[in-house]
């Protein structure tokens, strides 16, 4: 990134911080949580412990980072190498990202940026300009992805309150600053659970694995009394209401299944493991030593913030999220496709020089689609 | 320590302290190396193991929870104190663990039935007791059912590979995992052997005593069949050929993907230096972040941690897993083409 770009950027972040550091949410047992940060154009910087707010407010202001993590787990000595930190603990996170979902508005609003000529396109394979495949994807998400990453966050809260036993009021949900929700559950009866134990949790909240078996199929002689019932709680009371539909066709379907034989049963279930079950990040689940971004923070990939949200269904992360300047930056823009903030439309930009409120130059910019001219 | 009652201690030797038992029935180990009566005991105990290496479960002498005569009992408890003595004395560890494993389905068996009984609930207490002094898992009865915290569940249920144990395809409710009196049991079946093999690693070994010798002989060539020889292919298994063949492609192979392509070709002693060029045509890369990251991996640099390659489970979760016919339930792509002979 250009160095007025950076300048800007840093100037814009820095006001925040100092105007809206409200927003920003140290984690309870602050001491023993590890922080990090990046600064722009530079790398990551690691193992920090922070003993309150104060610390927080000061290491921003002097440090200006383009981004800011925190662990998910709790150490006795948060800020020693990682085998000598004395791993206590984690919440349970969960990241649920639009890009994951396979949508199709995708293509409709992701821009390839070339890394050798840096040409900008739509062309998702390879460059217009000079054919080569080494292409940076930049997406501008649009209402249809977040409402599908809604979708994905209402399933995973119903799991984890009707078959996991949190309870509601333990789970706090984010707007990533991106494109897409973070999840924390505190306070369960996983904070003491390794990688492995994680990664089983997070198979059963994708519906990954699942064998015939379970939902009553079997091999030979399958019998019908097996078969799951709507009133069922957990996977198989979910596996009723997606497979039979109707009470009234239960019994049609389970004859059906039962002709089309075992192997057909199998993938029956990987086909509705997309549909029932919650797509996250298993990644981020099974990693106990991750370090998260912070509440509050912003996202250098858009300059929106990480933000609560405490109504899902009305949340509007492109008015909600957007804490920048009003005041007006003169850009030269390269965004070929049309996008909304703040309930105002801009774009598209065809390599023009533009007149913008800081808010959109700096998303523009953090996604390369503009520099300071 | 529980307090056991005389037909326990025959079900599960291993609650015994082995030298506390010998002393309050009154015997020395000599006397069964020399008295002809119990010389037949050290038989008994040499035909414990033997069964046991061989992958079969001794078959007792008590008929059902009870033993057939009063004399069973003592017989069952020291035929037990007196293969571990041998196992000791031969100092051959395979048979130890082989022998472990079969005390441990033997117990399995005894607790299963304990869980099981309606008509007794003191034997039910006492296996519920048992699960919980030496293994930690609490389980309470729920109708036909034994519940159990599912945090506790998976530390135990990620030590098996079959489908049936995964979370996914147990009846989950209000944070509960719902088991049979068998799954209950079989659920702690590797920590039971631990438990027992632990118990035998960790017991002195005696000097050899006169009358031992032939058994103590005759197990360290026994256990001279178990020894096993490995060969390998060299082929490549499909993950990695499939993540080998995306970053051919130019494509972007995921970080978890570049993880396990790393820490596999490392494992098979590729340099860093050898590895690097793979992920030259990512869209991302970067010549001094790969550098520095496989040497991460590799352990020269940074917490001198050598990371390993993934099991083959995590890679299904993660979506990299292609597993073909000739994977042979491996657990660790690392085993691939592996034959044992």
């Amino acid at each position: 990134m250009q160095e007025n770009d950076v300048k800007f950027l840093e100037d814009s972040f820095k006001k925040y911080y100092f105007e809206h550091f409200d927003l920003i949410r140290v984690p309870n047992r602050t001491s023993e949580r590890e922080f990090g940060f990046q600064k722009f154009n530079s790398g990551m910087t690691r193992h920090i412990s922070i003993k309150d707010d104060k610390e927080l407010h000061l290491l921003l202001m002097q440090n200006i980072p383009s981004d800011v993590y925190c662990s998910n787990a709790c150490y006795a000595f948060p800020n020693l190498p990682m085998n000598e930190k004395d791993w206590k603990e984690a919440d349970l996170i969960f990241d649920i990202d639009a890009k994951d979902l396979n949508l199709e508005c995708r293509k409709n609003h992701t821009i390839s940026k070339c890394n050798e000529c840096n040409e900008i396109s739509t062309n998702s394979n390879n460059c217009s300009k000079c054919n080569s495949i080494k292409l940076e994807k930049k997406s501008l998400p649009c209402k249809n992805c977040i409402d599908a990453s809604k979708n994905e966050v209402s399933k995973l809260s119903k799991i984890l309150t009707e078959d996991l036993d949190v309870q509601q009021n333990n789970i706090h949900i984010y707007f990533s600053g991106n494109e897409g929700f973070h999840v924390y559950v505190y306070d369960s009866q996983f904070q003491q659970l390794g990688s492995r134990e994680r990664s089983e949790l997070t198979d059963y909240i994708m519906f990954n694995g699942a064998i015939p078996e379970t939902f009553g199929m079997k091999k030979f002689k399958p019998n019908r009394s097996s078969f799951p019932d709507f009133e069922e709680k957990g996977w198989r009371g979910r596996f009723s209401q997606e497979v039979y539909g109707l009470k009234s066709k239960r019994s049609k379907i389970i004859s059906e299944l039962i002709t089309n034989g075992y192997s057909s049963f199998q993938k029956t279930l990987e086909g509705i493991s997309d549909k029932i079950g919650a797509k996250i990040d298993p990644n981020v689940t099974m990693d106990i030593h991750r370090i998260f971004r912070l509440p509050g923070s912003l996202n250098s990939k858009s300059g929106l913030t990480k933000i609560l949200c405490n109504d899902l269904p009305k949340f509007d992360p492109y008015t909600e999220a957007s804490f920048l300047d009003e005041s007006s930056v003169e850009v030269m823009a390269n965004c070929p496709i049309e996008f909304k903030l703040k309930n105002r439309k801009f774009g598209p930009y065809f390599n023009e020089k533009a007149s913008i409120p800081t808010y959109v130059a700096v998303y523009m910019i953090c996604k390369k689609l503009a520099t300071i001219s | 320590m529980l307090a056991l009652g005389q037909d326990e201690i025959a079900k599960y030797p291993f609650l015994a302290d082995a030298g506390q038992y010998l002393k309050d029935k009154g015997f020395t180990l000599e006397q069964f190396g020399t008295d002809p009566d119990l010389k037949l005991l050290v038989e008994k105990a040499f035909n414990r193991i033997e069964v046991a290496a061989d992958g079969k479960i001794y078959h007792s002498d008590l008929i059902g929870d009870q033993a057939s005569n009063q004399a069973a009992l003592p017989r069952e408890v020291f035929s037990f104190l007196l293969a571990i003595v041998l196992l000791k004395l031969s100092g051959m560890n395979t048979l130890i663990k082989r022998f472990a494993l079969a005390e441990a389905r033997r117990a399995e068996k005894y607790l299963e039935k304990d869980l099981a009984n309606i008509s007794d609930e003191s034997k039910k207490q006492l296996a519920i007791r048992i699960i919980d002094d030496l293994f930690s898992v609490q389980i309470k009865k729920q109708d036909d059912y034994f519940v159990i915290p599912i945090s506790n569940y998976l530390k135990h249920s990620i030590n098996f590979h079959e489908r049936e144990w995964k979370l996914i395809n147990r009846h989950v409710e209000n944070g509960l995992v719902f088991l049979t009196p068998h799954e209950t049991v079989r659920l702690i079946r590797k920590e039971l052997g631990t438990y027992i093999s632990s118990k035998i690693i960790n017991a002195k070994t005696p000097p050899m005593i006169s009358g031992f010798e032939e058994s103590v002989s005759k197990l360290i060539s026994m256990s001279k069949k178990f020894a096993t020889y490995t060969v390998t292919t060299g082929e490549y298994p499909p993950c990695i050929k499939h993540a080998i063949e995306i970053l051919e492609k130019g494509e972007n192979l995921p970080h978890s993907g570049r993880f396990m392509l790393a820490t596999f070709l490392l494992s098979k002693g590729q340099s860093v230096e050898k590895i690097a060029p793979l992920f030259k045509n990512a869209p991302d890369y970067n010549e001094r972040v790969t550098l520095y990251q496989l040497n991460h991996l590799a352990g020269t640099s940074g917490s001198g941690t050598q990371y390993s390659c993934p099991s083959c489970e995590k890679l299904k979760t993660q979506n990299l897993c292609f597993a073909i016919p000739e994977c042979d339930n491996i657990i660790n792509p690392l085993q691939f083409g592996k034959k044992r002979t």
